[in-house]
């Protein structure tokens, strides 16, 4: 079964078809690639996805369920967690706490067991599981470093570490390599290949297009809204309407 | 948001001293003096709780007029029930944490501005039904003859007493406050004020967390609502105006809405040193607006940031430094 289904899905902003009828299907425990130029409907596709939309009509189906419609928070509960484009963090709370926030869904405590600190068992439990993401992340000598702070690989590394924390069985990510340098772009796939072997399934929103081929085994191409292609990174490569889409929108 | 370092010795003899000098405090004054001291202990409680609402990001402009929810239900439930001042309080909580808890349904769906505005048009809402249901509440003139409750055959009439135990009662709330906002809670609470996406995507349900902390806030300004009545032994629309929430606003913005005790060290200072400029009589109100218009000015994190903006000016630069990154 599918670990994702697109069925039919649309988008409409007023007279604006955001995104026309598009279904495809993402398989466990792949990377997929989601590309297409600018305007080509991908983020509006993530934020169907993880709830911040909801589609106009079509369905959206993870592990069998449908989630078009519901809330970002209920999605996230079931296992599918979004990051962000840019660098998207709590930028005045420290790497540690940034991470803890993602621990949300695991290990909530409720204001009783607050107020009166009946709640240490699982606020040790949480900040176990915030180490293991750190190191995981290779961000565990940074912990107590204000977000602010880091450098952008690290940043960026640090936004898949908070959606780590909340463990999540599908990741979304929106552009986790943009405006890299090719070093940190080389340390973004290693990561993301790690992620993925710990059992994660993956969409890829992405531009850069050495990370694409590189990670992915399969792509879906999207453009004014539409589905274009799929195929394999060579598939697509050679595919003429996905050649003629990029080109012309660039020429 | 980090507390680092527990309850050290150095830190323990200053709690102890200030402790003591508190409890003398009341000994030293005169009748309106002990009167001023024990509303600035209801109002320190008026804004912690205040500050629990803020940490969303959201400021609401009713939070005066819940502290006159748990003001009415006091009154009227002395006046009418008779009820002991262990049952008053609690039911002065829950009467405004109950109508928070029915205005968030409208409310939440609004933020800033709107949000502004909307808990604005409630609160007066609430108000004016004072005001116009004179039957039940008394109209402009209120509610009276609240009688001073005996605990123990200890009148709660004499300031003192009364003093004490204002602040056993002020000094809970406010360790709960205080607890609630170093917890996780607290942290989800900053969380959604930053980056309420951010953290919706990985879990968190923005809605009910903005929603627990304008009824919590709610449930301690009404408790602080209920002391000043049982104090006051009457009650009026008047003292719960948009003017009073000013007051509110002012004290946490000139004490420092980014630490737990800036809005105490707002309150206290600002409240004595309108006492202190009596003596001015007519230029009193130019004192006092030249003195918050200076504050804000030379110190827009709050009087709370004096210490750590002298430790940049005379201190080595390693200290300096960490100020320009608490700036941040």
């Amino acid at each position: 079964m599918p670990v994702l289904e697109i069925n039919n899905v649309t988008k409409k902003f007023g007279g604006l078809m955001a995104l026309d009828d598009v279904s495809f299907q993402v398989e466990e425990g792949e990377i997929r690639g989601l590309i297409g130029p600018n305007g080509a409907g991908k983020s509006t596709m993530f934020k169907n996805i993880a709830g911040f939309y909801s589609p106009s009509s079509g369905d959206i189906r993870y592990q069998g369920q449908s989630i078009a419609g519901r809330k970002p928070h209920n999605i996230a509960e079931m296992g599918v967690v979004r990051t962000f484009q840019e660098t998207t963090l709590f930028q005045e709370l420290s790497v540690f706490e940034n991470v803890l926030v993602g621990c949300h869904i695991r290990s909530r405590s409720n204001l009783f067991a607050a107020i009166l600190g009946l709640d240490r068992g699982l606020q040790r439990e949480a900040e176990e599981k915030v180490a293991e993401v750190l190191d995981f992340m290779g961000l565990g000598e940074r912990r107590e470093q204000l977000a602010s702070e880091l450098p952008l690989g690290s940043q960026r590394a640090l936004a898949i570490a908070i959606a780590l924390a909340s463990e999540p069985k599908l990741l979304l990510m929106d552009e986790p390599f943009a405006g890299m340098n090719p070093e940190e772009t080389n340390h973004m796939m290693e990561l993301t290949r790690k992620v993925q072997e710990s059992g994660i399934s993956i969409v890829l929103v992405e531009h850069d297009m050495k990370a694409v081929m590189g990670l992915c085994g399969y792509l879906t191409v999207l453009n004014f809204g539409q589905l274009l292609a799929e195929g394999t990174p060579e598939e697509i490569r050679h595919n003429e309407r996905v050649i003629e889409a990029y080109l012309g929108g660039a020429g | 948001m980090s507390s680092k370092g527990g309850f050290t010795m150095p830190k323990l003899a200053i709690g102890a001293v200030a402790l003591i000098a508190l409890l003398a405090t009341p000994h030293f004054l005169g009748f309106h003096h002990q009167d001023l001291l024990i509303f600035l202990t209801i109002n320190v409680l008026a804004v912690c709780s205040y500050r629990l609402v803020t940490l969303t990001g959201e400021w609401s402009l009713i939070h005066a007029v819940m502290m006159g929810v748990g003001a009415y239900t006091v009154a009227l439930s002395v006046n009418h029930f008779d009820l002991a001042i262990w049952f008053t309080l609690p039911l002065a909580g829950t009467a405004a944490g109950l109508i928070a808890a029915l205005l968030c349904f409208p409310l939440l769906r609004m933020t800033q501005f709107y949000f502004l505005i909307g808990s604005f048009a409630a609160g007066e809402a609430i108000r004016l039904t004072w005001v116009e249901f004179v039957g039940v509440f008394g109209g402009t003139s209120g509610l009276r003859g609240v009688e001073a409750p005996v605990v123990w055959g200890i009148d709660f009439l004499d300031p003192i007493p009364y003093f004490y135990f204002t602040l056993v009662v002020v000094g809970i709330c406010l360790l709960i406050l205080y607890r609630i906002e170093h917890s996780r809670i607290g942290l989800t609470l900053h969380a959604i004020h930053w980056k309420a996406p951010l953290a919706e995507s990985v879990g968190v349900n923005a809605w009910r967390y903005r929603a627990l902390a304008f009824i919590l806030g709610s449930f301690f300004v009404g408790i602080a609502g209920g002391l000043k009545v049982h104090y006051l032994g009457s009650v009026t629309p008047n003292q719960f105006t948009i003017g009073f929430m000013v007051f509110i606003l002012i004290w946490v913005i000139v004490g420092g809405y980014n630490k737990f005790y800036g809005p105490v060290i707002g309150v206290v200072v600002l409240t004595i040193f309108d006492e202190s400029i009596r003596s001015f009589e007519v230029i009193r109100p130019a004192i006092y607006g030249g003195m918050l218009i200076l504050s804000i000015l030379f110190l827009p994190m709050g009087l709370e940031s004096i210490p750590a903006k002298l430790k940049s000016w005379f201190g080595s630069d390693s200290a300096s430094d960490e100020q320009a990154l608490s700036d941040q």
